[in-house]
């Protein structure tokens, strides 16, 4: 299994993709920041958000796919490297989901909040908000998959449970993340079958795709350098043990 | 002498009032920041932070590598 684990040809020992991550997220920091952005009320420049909070998220869902398709790989294998991918790709994920849920309530604090009311109102009603709700159980639903998964002892066991309920935690993403915050009311972008970010017509025009796109390939390439770094760690430590 | 001083009063009220109807129409931009090339300082800290954590994460990939060609 050792041989197999550490295969040089692997896309994780490859370097295009990682100097491809810089490039772009260089040049997301620098277009980000100076490009032309459409002049909105309330948002202003924050507007330029969109390029990092929003490729948080964009980056945790690929993130959280890559880990979902890695246990399913697991479950028809039955080889434990893809239990670890899918562990680790889903770690890595969670910390993306949480940069964005971080960065999510600096920025609603300044658009959001209702500049009549006392800071403490404003974030009774921010916090109330279906999206974060939404976001929250996912991220929890996400928590439980780590100390599940990692409280088993057994190997195999703690592979198998561990894919299992990582499948059961990509299905509870796309009613708290995807559907619920669109059908409630709520202060996000995105209700009444809207887009969340990528409407045209109102939030973002065409020049800001320019930068977005590549900005969300770049981080969701980040996390991958990332993840992959700490899979090989874990893969150098099962090849240890079972040396 | 009263009314002069109820008077400059509202001098100050006004000037609020039109500030708040210009506020109204052109949304307002950090313009000055750009326009004095002062957001090409926070560009440069940005960038500086980005490269340092890009060398980090690059540094840690050598050193897995090495240990990686070590334990074979």
């Amino acid at each position: 299994m050792a041989q197999t684990m550490t295969n040089v040809n692997n896309y994780m020992y490859k370097s295009w993709w990682k100097i491809a991550s810089i490039v772009l997220l260089v040049y997301t920091f620098i277009a980000g920041f100076l490009g032309p952005v459409p002049h909105l009320p309330l948002l202003q420049e924050t507007i330029r958000n969109l390029y990092f909070h929003v490729c948080m998220w964009f980056a945790m869902m690929i993130l959280f796919t890559v880990s979902v398709v890695n246990s399913v790989r697991y479950l028809r294998t039955f080889n434990l490297k893809y239990d670890i991918y899918a562990r680790h790709f889903a770690v890595i994920a969670i910390v993306f989901g949480l940069l964005g849920y971080i960065t999510g309530a600096i920025w609603a604090s300044y658009t959001w909040a209702d500049p009549n009311k006392p800071a403490a109102n404003s974030f009774s009603t921010i916090a109330r908000d279906p999206k974060l709700i939404g976001a929250a159980i996912a991220l929890l639903v996400y928590f439980a998959y780590l100390i599940l998964r990692d409280s088993i002892q057994d190997m195999d066991k703690k592979a198998r449970i561990g894919a299992v309920y990582n499948i059961f935690a990509y299905a509870i993403l796309f009613p708290s993340i995807w559907i619920l915050p669109r059908i409630l009311p709520s202060l996000h972008p995105g209700n009444d079958g809207e887009n969340p970010a990528l409407d045209v017509k109102n939030d973002i025009d065409g020049s800001m795709r320019t930068v977005f796109y590549p900005a969300v390939i770049g981080w969701t390439l980040l996390g991958v350098w990332i993840t992959t770094l700490k899979i090989r760690i874990s893969l150098l430590k099962e090849k240890k043990m079972s040396a | 002498m009263k009314l002069i001083r109820k008077l400059t009063l509202l001098f100050p009220a006004l000037i609020l009032s039109l500030l708040c109807l210009a506020q109204d129409k052109p949304v307002e931009m950090a313009d000055t920041m750009r326009g004095n090339g002062r957001i090409y300082v926070v560009v440069a800290v940005v960038l500086t932070i980005l490269t340092g954590l890009i060398l980090y994460v690059a540094r840690l990939d050598r050193k897995i590598s090495r240990l990686e060609k070590d334990s074979n």
